[in-house]
């Protein structure tokens, strides 16, 4: 019998044969959009706004095949809100104009990025239309053109990773909220460029897909041409092991987090072929497995039932159905990743197929107010054995309920051979959900409305000329131009603020050293993360905020620290509201002399007998009471100051 | 008829092509002169420009162009037919869908007629060509729900694109639905390309002089290629209109704002594309919709009563168009000469779009008055749209109206085309023509205009 507890710890990737492929999207900083005039910044908060509501069916190709998610989501009957900001966004993102031809500048953006990774352009690019009916794109599908193809990147232990292809495409609407039957979109972010490197499968390790993605954004970042911040940059990946498939992970949004979801898969995939293997070795086969899977109606076992969700469920005329899982028992609270049981994975499918809201099985019951009793009667309703056979229990409408459990069903033969093709959503906490099944090639067919573009020895030239620097090249203009060290330089350059730090230090190094900027975006910063302060809230406004209060005096460097942990926990606030609520205006000098008087006079007996040695004392005594408002360094200075002028005093006293 | 193996496809590219064999929909390995590979499939070339490029479709689904010269290798890999025996046989399981319940069937026996457009069509997802849908099986594949409101029949009668419309053809759809009513269905519904729709609406409006039915124009702004097409829900709107309205009136039901809520009925004759591209483009202008339509509530809200309610009239048609008939622009400057070749030529009527009230440049008071001399209709509409025609009230307005022209009143410059085509194919009578323009044969004249007929840009 298999471990119950999945630990990751247990597993080596790369003997289990990992393969990993990223792809990283990232906005291009250009002018318009990709197919129309709009700017490529997204709207504030309360912008004046236009809404509409829209519904996506899906559309069949000549084999007759739709994308069954495709025609799922439909089903369901989902409708798409949009806010249309009226600055952001016009009539093309609203699906109420045909799109404008293909912005020049995003493609040789696009043509510069694959020159610096050795891949080779296209002569025509064509642009199509894939698939996508989850309401983010307003026409149903994301307009994508690949512009090149091949080339690779070099990790820093010196292994190749190949480029599969890398293409332009645009960026769906923001997803706002859901709502009954609503899912809220805002379109401003729809139609912003992005660039989308594939990555061939050749990551192996956990920690290599990391630096892949580090290298890839790196160097993205070195075009000046890309989006800054939080959201701008964002991976999906595809990860299998040996025996295992290719499993797409979709939306992962910290870099931080990709070693570990990579991890995670591994460990998901290793643990359904586990599965797989002891229900071989118990003997169970597909036929079996299905002619005993009966749903069967056993909503009279519950007549009584402690059950608050069973309750609720039939008193509003509900049914709970149950089946048979033939010689599952004990598997189902097995768990594939840390906190995820098979269990889990069958109720995703529950939920997504059945909408319902989720599903009991026997491998955690009795419980939640169902006794062993009713779980005994379900047992022999659907003639399942005890200790051999699992039983599943959906409370919900009867059509939803047998929807889902067809699609429990459904997953428990897939079980049978291994792991099923799915798309899966990353979570915060490293595991991933179930989203929906790979769609096929039947998703893409071409922009019919978009004339092919010719890559033209013009557009060639002029990629060329905003072609990425190579990082050694970037990290000895740093050290030059700033008199950053080498590795402080390095660090700046795998930090998403390499673009910040030189418009800052550009704007304010006469005032504040280079130095200090680029440390305080990189160890300042990863020290307070470390810490738990939430350093992802913090914007580009918020650090151009606190260098400028350092620059202008009105806050001191001691200060800074305190002054980001309060921006981070208030992203709404300024550094004005920080200074005030903090009390971290600088002090005055006249103030600081007061309190080193202050503090020389209670110490003075240590001054007058241990001299300039006594000022680790005066200084024990103001640092507490200035509180960052004004740098030690100042401190320091006036106490000598005073302690050499009363040490003088006294000589000439007595004289 | 053996079918192009290489369409679109000329020169260098052709000929390199055609020395290795291949044909479109196969699988193919390319080599560029400068060493570069590519594999995939050979894609036709839609394109005005000849160009030496080749398009394939990559394993992943995307399409690329490599440039081709004489140097350059190409190998089969694989052929059409082999790649779509392999996709046949290797099509993935999926979970099935548990089908909804089927409602009672209904009893409402709708007949749809084809002239042209992409309300219901297929792709074909080698090419991304978009195929009409031409039976009534196709069309209730393709949008299910119309199914559940009325058995649906089709006759596809015509498949042209909307701007080559032609009166000729008017005569034939008219034929057409005035057979099918006879047979005995309970609404007509014409799938119609947008940009002429009026046009032919119109047309059909006049011709059916007794309508015993509802007849719903159809159309969309979205192909329905894309899932954001606007195509079923628009048809199952018309469906709605022709099916369950009481409405014996020829309608264009399309979508009445840009969102996915309602569609508008609005009559045929009081209704005009305002857009180039968004799905609420048909207004009524000098009008009000006949009735907002919930097509997924399956609800019908009337908001103006119709001019014949089902049933209450008798199937009565008087078909044909005059052929020369021409729809006049005034410019500032305009030429008399335009009007005196139209006299030249034989035409029977005119319908000027004047500007304001009903005005044209003076200097073009004579040559009008040389053309209704010489029998030629003249009837008088303005650009502006909105509003009335009103030639009293300055002297150039008097000085027309002296020389022969007729008020179009608060007509559609393009309705009153159609109206005079179909008037002056009918009667003989310049005198009957004249009292029939000005006559309300079809509601396309609105007696009373108010305040609230008019869009404002800020409330």
């Amino acid at each position: 019998m298999i471990e119950r507890k999945a630990n990751p710890k247990s597993i080596n990737p790369r003997e289990l044969g990992l393969k990993v492929g990223l792809e990283i999207h990232q906005q291009l900083n250009t002018k318009h959009k990709l197919f129309c005039n709009c700017p490529t910044i997204l709207a504030r908060e309360g912008e004046v706004e236009d809404t509409f509501t829209r519904q996506l069916r899906p559309t069949r190709s000549e084999f007759g095949e739709v994308d069954v998610a495709a025609l799922f989501e439909w089903r369901k009957g989902r409708m798409y809100y949009y806010h249309a900001p009226r600055s952001h966004s016009c009539l093309v993102e609203a699906d109420e104009e045909p799109p404008h031809e293909i912005n020049r500048e995003a493609i040789v953006i696009g043509l510069a990025v694959a020159k610096a990774l050795g891949s080779r352009p296209v002569d025509e690019i064509y642009v199509m239309r894939k698939i996508v009916i989850d309401g983010s794109n307003t026409t149903g599908f994301q307009r994508t053109a690949i512009i090149a193809l091949g080339g690779a990147i070099k990790l820093p232990s010196g292994k190749k990773v190949g480029i599969e292809t890398i293409a332009v495409e645009e960026d769906a609407a923001r997803k706002m909220k859901d709502e009954g039957k609503y899912t809220h979109y805002n379109i401003d972010r729809l139609g912003v460029p992005l660039i989308e490197i594939s990555t061939s499968p050749d990551i192996e390790t956990p920690e290599e897909a990391y630096e892949a993605a580090l290298t890839i954004g790196q160097l993205l970042r070195l075009t000046g041409r890309v989006k800054r911040g939080i959201g701008t940059i964002r991976q999906d990946l595809n990860v299998s092991i040996r025996g295992g498939v290719k499993t797409e992970i979709k939306g992962v949004q910290r870099l931080d987090l990709l070693p570990k979801i990579v991890l995670y898969e591994a460990l998901r995939q290793h643990r359904l072929l586990q599965i797989r293997d002891e229900l071989r070795r118990r003997g169970l086969t597909e036929d079996e497995l299905r002619n005993a899977a009966r749903i069967v109606d056993v909503t009279s076992v519950f007549k009584n039932t402690q059950s608050k969700i069973i309750k609720r469920v039939i008193s509003r005329g509900g049914k709970v159905l149950a089946v048979k899982l033939r010689k599952f028992h004990g598997l189902l609270g097995v768990e594939v990743q840390p906190g995820r049981r098979f269990g889990t994975e069958l109720a995703d499918y529950a939920r997504f197929w059945g909408g319902v809201g989720g599903l009991f099985h026997s491998d955690e019951l009795p419980g939640y107010g169902i006794t062993s009793e009713e779980l005994r009667e379900v047992y022999k309703l659907t003639g399942a054995i005890e200790g051999e056979d699992a039983v599943v229990i959906v409370a919900d409408k009867e059509l939803n309920a047998r929807k889902a459990l067809e699609a429990v069903v459904e997953r428990a033969v897939q079980a049978l051979y291994g792991v099923p093709k799915e798309t899966r959503a990353a979570q915060d906490d490293g595991t991933t959900r179930y989203m929906r099944p790979q769609p096929g090639a039947a998703r893409m067919y071409p922009e019919t409305d978009v004339p092919p573009v010719e890559v033209t020895k013009d557009m060639l030239a002029e990629a060329e000329r905003i072609k990425p620097m190579h990082p050694l090249e970037k990290i000895k203009q740093l050290t030059e131009k700033y008199g950053l060290s080498s590795d402080l330089a390095n660090q700046l350059l795998r930090s998403p603020y390499l673009g910040l730090f030189e418009e800052l230090a550009a704007k304010y190094s006469d005032k504040v050293p280079a130095t200090y900027i680029a440390s305080l975006l990189t160890n300042i910063l990863r020290s307070l993360q470390r810490e738990g302060v939430p350093t992802g809230n913090l914007t580009e406004e918020h650090f151009e905020g606190i260098i400028n209060a350092v620059a202008n005096n009105i806050i001191s460097k001691d200060a800074v620290p305190d002054a980001i942990k309060y921006l981070a926990k208030n992203p709404g606030a300024s550094i004005e509201d920080a200074v005030r609520d903090l009390g971290l205006e600088r002090m005055s000098l006249d103030e600081v002399e007061r309190l080193v008087e202050e503090a020389i006079e209670y110490n003075i007996k240590a001054v007058k007998e241990r001299g300039i040695a006594a000022l680790s004392k005066v200084m024990g005594y103001v640092m507490p009471k200035v509180r960052g408002r004004i740098d030690g360094k100042i401190v320091a200075e006036i106490a000598k100051r005073k302690i050499i002028e009363i040490l003088e005093e006294r000589r000439r006293g007595d004289k | 008829m053996s079918e192009d193996p290489l369409p679109g496809y000329t020169g260098v590219v052709r000929k390199v092509l055609s020395k290795a064999g291949v044909s479109v929909g196969d699988k193919v390995r390319i080599v560029t002169s400068d060493g570069r590979v590519f594999v995939g499939v050979l894609m036709p070339r839609y394109s005005i420009k000849p160009k030496p490029i080749i398009v394939l479709k990559l394993d992943n689904g995307y399409n690329v162009g490599i440039r081709i010269d004489e140097g350059t290798v190409v190998e089969l890999v694989k052929t059409r037919e082999a790649i779509l025996r392999e996709a046949a046989a290797g099509a993935p399981a999926v979970i099935p869908l548990l089908e909804e319940k089927p409602a009672k069937k209904p009893q409402e026996r709708i007949m749809v007629v084809g002239t042209g457009g992409t309300i219901a069509s297929k792709i074909e997802y080698e090419t991304g060509a978009v195929k009409p849908a031409l039976t009534a099986e196709d069309l209730v594949e393709a949008v299910p729900e119309i199914a559940m409101i009325a058995r649906i029949e089709a006759d596809v009668l015509m498949n042209i694109l909307s701007e080559n419309m032609k009166p000729k053809y008017w005569v034939k759809i008219v034929d057409a639905i005035a057979r099918h009513i006879d047979e005995g269905y309970d609404g007509i519904i014409v799938a119609h390309g947008t940009d002429t729709m009026t046009y032919t609406a119109s047309a059909i409006a006049f011709a059916f002089r007794g309508l015993p039915v509802p007849i719903a124009f159809v159309g969309s702004q979205r192909s329905s290629d894309r899932p954001s097409s606007d195509a079923a829900f628009n048809l199952i709107a018309a469906t709605l209109y022709a099916a369950k309205s009481d409405y014996a009136e020829v309608a264009i039901v399309m979508h009445g704002e840009t969102g996915d809520t309602y569609a508008l009925a609005n009559r045929a004759v009081k209704t005009r594309k305002m857009h180039t591209s968004r799905r609420d483009a048909f207004q009524p202008i000098n009008d009000r919709p006949l009735m907002r339509i919930y097509p997924f509530e399956k609800r019908l809200e009337p908001l103006q009563p119709p001019l014949h309610r089902r049933g209450e009239q008798e199937l009565r048609v008087e078909n044909g168009f005059e052929e020369k008939v021409a729809l006049v622009k005034y410019y500032p400057g305009m030429d008399g000469e335009i009007i005196d070749f139209l006299v030249d030529r034989g035409y029977k009527g005119i319908i000027l779009e004047g500007t304001g009230l009903g005005h044209v440049g003076e200097w073009l008071v004579e040559p009008i008055r040389r053309a209704v001399d010489n029998g030629v209709v003249v009837v008088m509409t303005s650009q502006t749209l909105f509003g009335r025609i009103n030639m009293n009230v300055y002297n150039t307005g008097r000085k027309l109206l002296a020389a022969g022209v007729i008020p179009g009143d608060d007509m559609l410059p393009e309705v009153a085309f159609v109206k005079l085509s179909w008037i002056l194919a009918h009667t003989s009578s310049l005198d009957e023509a004249k009292r029939l323009m000005r006559t309300n044969l079809a509601g396309e004249i609105n007696p009373r205009l108010t305040v609230d007929l008019y869009p404002r840009w800020l409330q």
